[in-house]
């Protein structure tokens, strides 16, 4: 059984209809990453993994279980999907621990005496130990997309979702961002990305899903995908890429 | 010029600011529930009760506070409602104050980005606890302005109960008037004193502000 | 005790006058005034900006009706000689319009990005050509919203003459009530007259709002 099962997924925001039957499998430790146009229904996709939007029809499972919108235990769900977003979305009011120990405190993964080691280990993996207590508002932006991974990673989960996480930041800062992804690829985790990093998707991933006009256009391994694109949209999204 | 006389007025003086003070706090606290109510009222899906909250703010924002204080204790009693001078000063207080309290909490809960909350719900947080810990916080510190300064206005708008006989500091002034003819000194006095109190009250919100939201600005 | 009638109802509405007297001679005084002190309140001059800071912070500090009442008895103190009711009471709203709409053109002036005065400066003109071409229009347009908010406390604020004795509406209403034995009537009557002269102004201010939020 895979982790991620998607099958047949319909997805329509007033008349437009984003995702037109999409289906796709993700295997446990599998690195995928979705790639195509803007519009194409990448992040609508990531967002119906974890209920942010729930499906019109078919349907998506997470270790077996449908995942929607009303399902009983959202919340205990939610603790095993972790996601990161454009807009880092760190709380500006909570210092960089209690950003990352919120959610572990409040759900009872952890108590009081063991956060702050916690907060510590998962900083530590993303590289800004040394930044445990300051605020949000002073750290550069691959700064705070680090922490917002790391608030992810507090909550152990067993499957990461990435919705174009570096692509509001400076160029200069991308590359801290990936490097600490790729590190958490090389550890096992689950991930599904979309992402316009081709340089990454190329190397890190395990396979590429190119979606196009609401549809899984054409998948396979990196290598191939992209050195011989079976269809022509395919083929001119990865020119238009480079 | 002679501010000797008002001297041995003290004690009453001071008793009326008590008055003053407590009329504040008790308009303050009840005008700010009524705020958080009709905001979540406002935010709801109830449509007549949405309605009703809306006629009550433009009700009571554009009409005078001294009018709203004559219905409350001249105009209820004729519907059996009879309050005591100081209740009904409190009621219409609470009733003008809660009426500009609703935009306040309403403008600083929808200050908030909605994609805070997203943020809260992936993390497999409840409803309950991203309000309270996710968007309460930060909401407090936008609406923070506005409410301080809107309690001034009302510490400053108590003076209005002194017309039904309210035993606050504006009604001793007309007692200590009375009693001396001394009428320019006694409200001279009186200015100062509600000035004295709006600063401290001032400088308290500043010191409470600044202890409690200790987060840098968004840049 | 006599029932309420045409008469009343006319009484009430003659008193009107008083409350748009009120409000216009307190804007005739206070707006002038107000833009001084906004203007003084971003001068280079430290001194001129915290003695306008202080000004207004001190008539923000006070009752309405504290003031009102300070220069009711204070102007013949002041002045030696009785004046009529009518000029201490319109020093008192002068000074009050002026506190309020002061701070809030202060805020519209210093809203406008110091770049703009940069680029005036370039343009080679003058320090009072680029306020008056470039600065003021840009910060009366972000300031309108609340200053038409500030109107209707004005026009509420009024009321508080009656305090004094001057018949314009709210006396009015005490004057008809009393004579009438019919407070709820009368008094809903005066609420009605406020609420249909002060309404148009909040929506006047929201829209502004709303297009200044639009527009950003």
């Amino acid at each position: 059984m895979a982790l991620v099962e998607i099958r047949d997924v319909h997805k329509t925001f007033g008349k437009v209809e984003v995702l037109k039957g999409v289906s796709l499998d993700v295997e446990e430790g599998e690195i995928v990453t979705i790639i195509g146009r803007s519009g194409s229904g990448k992040s609508t996709l990531l967002r119906c993994i974890n209920a942010l939007e729930s499906v019109d029809s078919g349907e998506i499972r997470v270790e077996g279980e449908r995942v929607h919108a009303k399902m009983p235990d959202l919340k205990k769900f939610r603790q095993r999907v972790g996601i990161v977003f454009q807009a880092f979305n760190l709380f500006p009011h909570l210092k960089v621990e209690r950003n990352v120990t919120l959610a572990p405190l409040l759900t009872g993964r952890t108590d009081k005496a063991r956060a702050r080691a916690l907060a510590e280990d998962v900083l530590a993996r993303v590289g800004l130990a040394d930044k445990i207590d300051a605020w949000p508002e002073q750290l550069s932006g691959g700064q705070q997309q680090r922490v917002a991974i790391a608030r992810c990673l507090a909550m152990a989960p067993h499957l990461m979702l990435f919705d174009e996480v570096t692509s509001a930041l400076d160029p200069e800062l991308v590359g801290e961002v990936l490097k600490v992804m790729e590190a958490m690829a090389k550890q096992g985790m689950t991930m599904i990305l979309v992402t316009h990093e081709m340089g990454f998707a190329r190397n890190v991933a395990n396979r590429i899903v190119f979606m196009h006009q609401g549809r899984v256009w054409e998948q396979g391994p990196p290598a191939k995908l992209f050195a011989s694109p079976e269809t022509p949209e395919l083929a001119s999204f990865i020119a238009s890429a480079k | 010029m002679n501010f000797l006389p008002l001297w041995r007025y003290q004690n009453q003086l001071i008793d009326g600011a008590i008055v003053t003070l407590e009329l504040t706090v008790i308009s303050a606290v009840c005008g700010l529930l009524i705020g958080v109510a009709g905001a979540v009222a406002l935010n709801g899906r109830i449509t007549p009760l949405r309605w009703l909250v809306r006629g009550y703010i433009e009700l009571f924002r554009n009409t005078p506070s001294l009018i709203q204080l004559f219905i409350v204790f001249f105009v209820l009693p004729n519907f059996g409602l009879k309050l005591p001078a100081f209740e009904a000063a409190a009621v219409a207080l609470s009733l003008y104050f809660g009426a500009y309290s609703v935009e306040i909490v309403r403008a600083g809960l929808d200050s908030i980005p909605r994609n805070q909350v997203e943020a809260g719900q992936c993390l497999g947080l409840s409803g309950w606890q991203v309000f309270r810990h996710i968007v309460l916080p930060p909401a407090l510190r936008n609406a923070y302005p506005a409410v301080t300064s809107q309690f001034v206005l009302l510490l400053l708008g108590t003076s209005l109960a002194s017309q039904v006989a309210t035993d606050e500091l504006f009604h001793v002034a007309g007692f200590i008037e009375s009693r001396t003819y001394r009428s320019f000194e006694v409200y001279a006095v009186i200015c100062v004193i509600y000035f004295a109190m709006a600063m401290s009250f001032k400088a308290l919100f500043a010191i409470i502000g600044a202890a409690a939201f200790r987060w840098p600005r968004r840049r | 005790m006599r029932s309420f009638s045409l008469i009343d109802f006319v009484s009430l509405f003659a008193a009107l006058r008083w409350t748009v007297a009120l409000v216009v001679l307190a804007l005739g005084f206070g707006a002038p005034l107000a833009l001084g002190l906004a203007m003084g309140r971003i001068s280079r001059f430290a001194g001129l900006r915290w003695t306008m800071a202080a000004c207004i912070q001190i008539v923000q500090s006070v009752p309405l009706l504290g003031l009102l009442f300070f220069f009711y008895f204070g102007m013949p103190v002041f002045l030696g000689i009785q004046v009529p009711a009518l000029v201490a009471v319109t020093v008192a709203y002068t000074l009050y319009t002026a506190a309020f709409l002061g701070e809030i053109w202060r805020g519209g002036l210093e809203a406008v990005k110091q770049a703009q005065w940069e680029a005036g400066a370039c343009l080679g003109v003058s320090a009072w050509q680029q306020f008056r071409h470039i600065i003021a229009p840009q910060a009366l347009r972000l300031s309108l919203p609340p200053t038409v908010g500030f109107l209707v406390q004005l026009i509420k604020g009024t009321s508080l003459a009656s305090i004094l004795g001057f018949v314009e509406l709210a006396r009015a209403g005490q004057v008809v009530s009393a004579a009438t034995f019919q407070p709820l009537l009368t008094y809903a009557l005066v609420a009605a007259i406020y609420f249909a002269l002060c309404l148009p102004f909040t929506l006047w201010s929201r829209s502004l709002e709303a297009r200044l939020d639009g527009s950003r």
